[in-house]
C-alpha cells in the first residue's frame, strides 16, 4: 500500500505536468534592515572580467543611484541580480533567506524584485491597459492564467497605477504606439503594479524632455522608503536632484560610495569618471 | 506602423466594450472569423443536401470527388490553424509541424488498416498485408488496441502530444528559440521521416498505409461515409477556430503575444515562458494531429512523404499568405493554397513550383504579419 | 597524381617506338607470323601461339590479350588482324595490333572474329603470363606473378619455377615464392606444407585466405582436414593473423569513409558557416547553390567533351563564378530586405530554392545526370589487398581542405576579411568607420555562395546531379553549422569530421538510415543541452 501511495505521489498531475504545480511564494523574511545582498561577484566574458569581486548592499527602502562608465559593469550586475546571468563566483540574496542564484528569472520576479531595461520594453502589440494586466501580481502558472478574469479590484488597482503613470487616457493604446517618454513610464508602472520589494531601473529618463525628467525624479523618490529602489543613470544633473547615497562602479567593482557631495569631492572618481569636470 | 497601431486600438477599445455580454464574448469583434464560420455551416448544408439529396443528373448535384476534395482541404486547413496558433501568437516557427499531423494519421490509419480484417490481398485476419508480406508473425505490440476506434482517437492525440511535449519541454527549456528552433523541428521531421521509410519500424515502410475499406463499420466508398467526413472536417475546423479563439483572446493568449514580442521581459514580469510555449506546443500538435486523422481517410492513404521537410515548410507559407496572428488568415491561406496547388498540378505542373517559389518570396517580403521577436527584445 | 606522372613518362617511351612502327619492315618476324595466325584453323592454333610466344616479343602480347577477350578480328578482304572495339551502330574501330596507324571505323560486316576456344583461354592466359614475366618492366613482372597466384595448375608451377631460377627482383620473387608456397599445400609431405604455410603467414591477399581455410576445413567427422597437427596449428594461426589485420583495415577504411563523409560535409557546409555563422542569415537556397555548382561541371563536360582531364580545373572557378553570382543576386534581391527578420529570410530564401530547382528541372529534365570522373579522379589507390584508398574521395577530402584553409587565410589575413568581421561584428559601428557595409554584405554572401558551389563540382564526383540533390544535403549542413557553433570557422571543421566519423561508426552495427537517424537525434539533444554548439562564441554581445 504504501509502495502505491508512493507511485501515486509520483505521477501525481502536477508532478508529471509542470503547469499544474501550485505557485510557490517564497516570502522575503525582513529581520536585518538589509534587502540586497552583493557579495565578491565575479563575472568573466573570455576572460574579460565585466565584475570583478562586486560587494554591493541596499538597505530596505533606500534609494540608490549607481553611476559608473560605459562598461563598468552596470547592466551585467543588474542582469545577475534578475537571474539572466550566473556569476562565476560570490553570492546574490535577496532579504535574510532568498538565494537569488538558485532562482530562475520568473521567480525571481515573483519573489518581489522587478526591474526596467535600458532600452524602454513594453508589451508593443498589447495595450496599455493589457500591459499592466499581464504585469500584475496574480497566478502566473498556465492554467490559471488561462481562465483568469478581473476581479474589480484588480481593475481598480490597474486604473490606479494608470493615474501614478498619467496613461490614463492611453489606457486602449496600443503600447507600440506612445511616445518614447510614454514608454519609460509604462515601463515604470509594469515594474509598479507587480508590487516588489526591490526595483532596479536602468537609465529611466533616457529621452525623456526636461519636464518628463522632473515627474520621473518625484516617482522615483515617493517610491523609496516603502520599497528599495536602485537607478542607474548617466544623467547626473538627475542624479543630484534624486540621490541620497551613490555608488561609483568602475572596471566591475566598487569605485566609492557615499553622498553626492563626497562622490564629486573624491579625486579618484573625479579621475576615473567624472574627468575632473 | 503607427498607422497599423491606431487602427488596432479602435478594434480594442470595441473589444472592451464586449466585456459587458459574457456569452457573446466569445463571437465578439471578429467579424471575420465570424463569417468563416458562418460559410462552414452553410457549405455543410448544402453538400448535404447537394450530394445526397439532389440527383445525380441534376446541374446542382455535388459530386462526390468534390466533397472529398474540399474535406481534404478543410482537413488541411485545421493543421494551417495549429501552425498559426504557435507561428502567429507565440512566435515559434515550427518547420516540422507536418510530423504531428502525419503521426494523427498514422493513427487513425492503423485502426483503418485493422478494420480491414481478413479482406486484405492475403486475407490474414490479424496482420496487415504488409506484415504477411515481410513474414511478419505476429503483431507488434503497438499496433495492439487500433482495432477500437476509441482507442485510436486516444492516439490521434496523443502520439502527437507527447512527442511535442517530449521535444518541447527539451527545446523551450533550454531556451533554444527563433532559427535554431526552426532548423531542430526540421530536423525532427526528417529523421521520422528516414524511420518510417523503414520496413522495420512496421509502419508498411515505403508504400504506408492504405487500401482501406470502412470506417465504424460503414465503406469509405460510400458518397454517404464520404459527406460525413466532409462534416467532421468542417466541424473539427469549427470547433478548432473558436477553441483557439478563445485561447489566444485569453490572458494565456496575451502572454503568448508578450513571449512572441518580448520574451525576457515576459520572463521577468514573473511568467515561466518555457511552460507556456510548452502548453501551446502541445495544443498545437493535437490539433494538427486531429487534421491528419481526419485527412487520412479522405485521401485513403497515409505514407513516409507527409512527414517531407517540404510539406511541413509549405504549410508555413499557407499561413504567412493568409497573414499569420489572425487564425482566419490560416483558414483562408490554406484553402486558397491548396486550390492553387490543385489547380496549377493539374494545369500547368512545371510551373507550381515556380508559382510557390514566388509566394514565399513575396509573401515575406509584402505581406503584412507581426515582426515577431524583432521589435522590443530586450538586451 | 603520381598516376598521371607515370602515364605522361610512359607516353613518352612509348613515342618513338610509334614512330618506327609506322614504317613496319616487311621482314619483321612478328608481322610475318601475325599473318599466319591470320590464316590459321582453329585446330592449328595453339601451335601457333607457341610461335607467337618463342618470338618473345613484348609487342605480342597486346594481340594475344586482345584475343582472349575476343576484340581480335580478321579483315575478309585482305586477312590482316585489327583489334576492335564494337561502336554503336554495328561498325568498329579497329586499330593495327602492331600500333602505328590510327583508328579506323568500319563496318563490323567486313570482319569477323577471331575465334578461341576453353583450351586456348587457358594456354593464352598462361602465355600472357609467360610473356610479361619476361617483360623488362619490374612492375609488369610483379603485376603478372600476382595474376598467377592461386593457379596450382603443373604448367603454371613449371612457369613459376623456371621464373624463380631466373628473377632478380626480391618484390617479384616474393610473389613467385607465395605462388609456389600455395601450390605447395597440396603437397603430401607434411614438412613442404609446413614451409608453406610459413611462407605464406602475412600474405593478405584473399586467394591465401581461403587456401589456408580450406586446409584447416574440418571433414565431416569433426576431424581437420590437415592431417599434420603442426601444420595445422601454424595455418590457424596465420588464420588468425590474416583476420586481425583485416580488421585493422576495416576499421582503417571505415575512418576513411567517415573522414570523406566529413570532408563532403565540410564543404558543403563551410559556405552556410560563412552566410549563416559571419552574417547570420538563413539560407534556405544553399543546397541548391551546391546544385548549380554541379550541374556547371556538367554544362562543362558537355560544351568540352574531349577534355575532361581538365573539366575540374574548368568548372571549380565557374561554379564559384555561378553560384556566387546567383548569390549575389539572391542577397541583393531578396535578402537584404529582411536583414533582422531571420523567420522571414528563412522562407523567402526557401521560396528560391524551390525556384532554383524547378528551373534547373525546366533547363536540364528532371532526371539524374551523370557527370563522368576524369582518369586521374576514377581507380583506387591499392595501398595492400585489404585497404585501398578510391581516389576521388582521396582528392575530395584533401580539396576541402584545401578550401578550408584558403577561406580561414581569407578571413584572418586580408583586408576584405577584416570588412566582414567588422561588419558581423558590430554592423553601425563598422559603417561608422566607413565600411560600405551592403558591399560588404554582398561580397561575404557571393563568398559563401561561391563556396556552396565548388563543394557542388566536389559532389558531383561522387553521387549523380539532379534538381533534388541540393534537399539532401541541406538539413545536414545546417546540423554541422550548428553543432559545431555559429561563427566558428573552426567549429565547422571539427563538426563537420565527426559527424562524418560518426555516421561511418555507426553504419555498420545499425544499418546507413539507422545511424542517420541516430546522429540527427544525437545533435537535437546536443542542441537542446547546449544552444550554442561545440565551440560557442563568448561575450556580451551574443544575445
Amino acid at each position: 500500500m504504501a509502495a502505491l501511495d508512493t507511485l501515486k505521489n509520483a505521477f501525481r498531475p502536477d508532478r508529471v505536468w509542470e503547469f499544474l504545480a501550485p505557485e510557490r511564494q517564497i516570502l522575503v523574511e525582513e529581520r536585518n534592515n538589509l534587502i540586497l545582498y552583493v557579495e565578491d561577484v565575479t563575472v568573466s566574458f573570455d576572460g574579460f572580467k565585466a565584475l570583478n569581486a562586486l560587494n554591493l548592499y541596499i538597505n530596505r527602502g533606500e534609494l540608490r543611484c549607481i553611476i559608473g562608465a560605459n562598461g563598468a559593469g552596470k547592466s551585467t550586475m543588474m542582469d545577475v541580480i534578475t537571474g539572466k546571468l550566473r556569476p562565476d563566483e560570490g553570492i546574490v540574496y535577496f532579504g535574510e533567506n532568498i538565494n537569488l542564484l538558485k532562482l530562475s528569472e520568473p521567480e525571481i520576479a515573483s519573489a518581489g524584485v522587478g526591474r526596467k531595461f535600458q532600452k524602454p520594453t513594453v508589451f508593443e502589440f498589447h495595450t496599455v491597459f493589457h500591459n499592466l494586466e499581464l504585469a500584475m501580481r496574480a497566478n502566473k502558472r498556465v492554467l490559471p492564467t488561462l481562465f483568469a478574469s478581473l476581479s474589480g479590484e484588480q481593475q481598480d488597482r490597474i486604473q490606479e497605477v494608470l493615474a501614478i503613470i498619467g496613461l490614463l487616457d492611453l489606457q486602449e493604446t496600443m503600447a507600440g504606439a506612445l511616445s518614447h517618454g510614454q514608454k519609460q513610464w509604462l515601463e515604470i508602472g509594469v515594474l509598479l503594479i507587480q508590487d516588489p520589494q526591490l526595483l532596479l531601473v536602468d537609465e529611466p529618463v533616457a529621452g525623456m524632455t526636461p519636464q518628463e525628467t522632473e515627474r520621473t525624479a518625484e516617482l522615483l523618490t515617493s517610491l523609496a522608503g516603502e520599497r528599495s529602489v536602485v537607478v542607474v543613470e548617466h544623467d547626473m544633473e538627475f542624479i543630484r536632484s534624486i540621490a541620497k547615497t551613490v555608488t561609483v562602479l568602475h572596471q566591475g567593482s566598487v569605485l566609492a560610495e557615499g553622498s553626492m557631495q563626497q562622490i564629486q569631492d573624491n579625486a579618484q572618481v573625479r579621475e576615473v569618471y567624472l574627468g575632473g569636470d | 506602423m503607427t498607422i497599423s497601431m491606431s487602427a488596432a486600438t479602435s478594434t480594442m477599445s470595441m473589444d472592451t466594450r464586449a466585456h459587458k455580454n459574457p456569452l457573446l464574448l466569445p463571437f465578439a469583434q471578429d467579424s471575420w472569423g465570424n463569417s468563416l464560420l458562418f460559410v462552414l455551416v452553410v457549405v455543410c448544408v448544402l453538400v448535404i443536401v447537394g450530394n445526397l439529396v439532389v440527383p445525380e443528373g441534376s446541374a446542382l448535384h455535388v459530386p462526390t470527388w468534390v466533397v472529398t476534395l474540399v474535406g481534404k482541404y478543410l482537413a488541411l486547413a485545421l493543421l494551417a490553424l495549429s501552425v498559426d496558433l504557435i507561428w502567429g501568437y507565440a512566435g515559434i516557427l515550427s518547420l516540422g509541424h507536418g510530423a504531428f499531423f502525419a503521426l494523427g494519421g498514422y493513427a487513425m490509419g492503423m485502426y483503418l488498416m485493422r478494420q480491414i480484417g481478413d479482406r486484405g490481398v492475403y486475407g490474414n485476419p490479424e496482420l496487415p498485408d504488409f506484415m504477411v508480406f515481410l513474414n511478419w508473425q505476429e503483431l507488434p505490440w503497438y499496433w495492439h488496441g487500433f482495432d477500437q476506434f476509441w482507442f485510436a482517437l486516444v492516439m490521434v492525440l496523443l502520439a502527437p502530444g507527447l512527442l511535442a511535449y517530449v521535444f518541447g519541454w527539451l527545446a523551450f527549456r533550454s531556451r533554444v528559440t527563433g532559427v535554431y528552433l526552426s532548423i531542430i523541428t526540421q530536423a525532427l521531421t526528417y529523421a521520422l521521416l528516414l524511420a518510417f521509410f523503414r520496413n522495420e519500424m512496421g509502419f508498411g515502410g515505403n508504400n504506408g498505409l492504405t487500401d482501406f475499406k470502412d470506417i465504424l463499420g460503414f465503406s469509405l466508398k460510400a458518397d454517404s461515409t464520404r459527406v460525413a467526413l466532409f462534416v467532421s472536417s468542417a466541424m473539427a475546423l469549427a470547433l478548432g477556430y473558436i477553441l483557439c479563439r478563445w485561447v489566444t483572446r485569453s490572458k494565456f493568449g496575451r502572454v503568448l503575444v508578450a513571449v512572441r514580442d518580448a520574451e525576457n521581459r515576459t520572463r521577468f514580469v514573473g511568467y515561466k515562458v518555457e511552460s507556456y510555449k510548452l502548453a501551446v506546443f502541445v495544443l498545437s500538435a493535437c490539433i494538427a494531429g486531429i487534421a491528419g486523422a481526419l485527412y487520412v481517410p479522405q485521401v485513403g492513404i497515409i505514407n513516409p512523404g507527409e512527414f517531407s521537410p517540404l510539406n511541413s515548410i509549405e504549410l508555413v507559407i499557407w499561413v504567412a499568405v493568409g497573414g499569420r496572428g489572425t487564425l482566419y488568415g490560416a483558414v483562408v491561406g490554406a484553402l486558397l493554397v491548396n486550390y492553387l496547388k490543385t489547380y496549377f498540378t493539374g494545369v500547368l505542373p512545371e510551373v507550381w513550383l515556380f508559382f510557390l517559389g514566388a509566394l514565399f518570396v513575396l509573401a515575406t517580403m509584402f505581406l503584412p504579419g507581426h515582426r515577431g521577436n524583432t521589435a522590443a527584445q530586450a538586451g | 597524381m603520381y598516376r598521371l606522372i607515370i602515364a605522361l613518362i610512359l607516353g613518352c617511351i612509348a613515342c618513338p617506338w610509334l614512330n618506327a612502327a609506322d614504317d613496319p619492315l616487311a621482314d619483321d618476324p612478328l608481322s610475318l607470323q601475325l599473318g599466319v595466325l591470320a590464316q590459321t584453323k582453329l585446330t592449328k592454333m595453339p601451335a601457333q601461339i607457341e610461335v607467337l610466344v618463342a618470338l618473345n616479343d613484348s609487342r605480342v602480347v597486346p594481340v594475344l590479350q586482345a584475343m582472349l577477350d575476343g576484340r581480335l578480328y580478321r579483315r575478309k578482304s585482305d586477312n590482316l588482324l585489327f583489334i576492335g572495339v564494337p561502336g554503336d551502330d554495328k561498325s568498329l574501330a579497329i586499330t593495327n595490333p602492331l600500333g602505328g596507324s590510327e583508328t579506323t571505323v568500319a563496318p563490323a560486316s567486313d570482319l569477323s572474329r577471331v575465334a578461341v576456344n576453353n583450351r586456348m583461354r587457358g594456354q593464352l592466359r598462361l602465355a600472357i603470363a609467360q610473356l610479361n614475366l619476361a617483360s623488362e618492366d619490374e612492375q609488369q613482372r610483379f603485376d603478372a606473378a600476382q595474376e598467377l597466384l592461386g593457379d596450382v595448375s603443373p604448367p603454371v608451377i613449371a612457369l613459376l619455377n623456371q621464373v624463380a631460377q631466373a628473377e632478380s627482383s626480391e618484390r617479384v620473387l616474393a610473389v613467385v615464392a607465395d605462388a609456389q608456397a600455395l601450390a605447395a599445400l597440396q603437397q603430401d609431405d607434411a614438412l613442404i606444407r609446413l614451409k608453406a604455410v610459413e611462407q605464406l603467414t602475412g600474405n593478405l591477399q584473399p586467394v591465401v585466405l581461403n587456401a589456408l581455410q580450406s586446409l584447416t576445413a574440418l571433414d565431416a567427422g569433426g576431424a581437420p582436414l590437415e592431417s599434420d597437427p603442426l601444420v595445422y596449428k601454424r595455418a590457424l594461426k596465420a588464420i588468425a593473423g590474416i583476420k586481425q589485420e583485416a580488421e585493422f583495415y576495416s576499421s582503417a577504411e571505415t575512418i576513411f569513409f567517415g573522414l570523406s563523409l566529413g570532408s563532403v560535409l565540410l564543404l558543403s557546409a563551410i559556405g552556410l558557416a560563412i552566410t549563416f555563422g559571419v552574417m547570420g542569415v538563413i539560407n534556405m537556397a544553399h543546397g541548391e547553390l551546391i546544385m548549380l555548382g554541379a550541374y556547371t561541371t556538367y554544362v562543362v563536360q558537355l560544351v568540352l567533351p574531349n577534355h575532361l582531364e581538365y573539366s575540374l580545373l574548368v568548372a571549380v572557378p565557374l561554379a564559384f563564378v555561378v553560384s556566387g553570382l546567383v548569390g549575389v543576386g539572391i542577397e541583393r534581391g531578396v535578402i537584404r530586405f529582411l536583414y533582422g527578420r531571420p523567420l522571414e529570410t528563412l522562407l523567402a530564401t526557401f521560396g528560391i530554392s524551390l525556384i532554383l530547382q524547378q528551373a534547373v528541372r525546366s533547363i536540364f529534365s528532371p532526371l539524374n545526370r551523370s557527370v563522368a570522373n576524369p582518369e586521374w579522379m576514377s581507380g583506387a589507390l591499392q595501398l595492400n589487398p585489404l585497404f585501398s584508398l578510391t581516389y576521388n574521395r582521396l582528392y575530395i577530402l584533401v580539396f576541402s581542405l584545401v578550401v578550408f584553409f584558403l577561406l580561414l587565410a581569407l578571413l584572418k589575413r586580408t583586408r576584405l576579411g577584416l570588412q566582414f568581421r567588422a561588419v558581423a561584428q558590430n554592423r553601425a559601428m563598422a559603417r561608422a568607420m566607413g565600411i560600405r557595409s551592403a558591399w560588404v554584405d554582398a561580397m561575404t554572401f557571393g563568398l559563401g555562395s561561391g563556396i556552396a558551389g565548388i563543394a557542388g563540382v566536389a559532389l558531383s564526383q561522387l553521387t549523380n546531379v539532379g534538381p533534388n540533390l541540393g534537399q539532401a544535403y541541406i538539413i545536414d549542413s545546417f546540423m554541422v553549422v550548428v553543432f559545431g557553433g555559429v561563427g566558428n570557422l573552426w567549429g565547422t571543421l571539427v563538426s563537420a569530421f565527426s559527424l562524418g566519423m560518426a555516421n561511418k561508426f555507426i553504419e555498420p552495427v545499425a544499418g546507413a538510415v539507422l545511424a542517420k537517424i541516430l546522429v540527427l537525434i544525437f545533435i537535437i539533444l546536443f542542441i537542446q543541452r547546449y544552444p550554442r554548439g561545440l565551440f560557442p562564441q563568448q561575450g556580451r554581445s551574443v544575445d
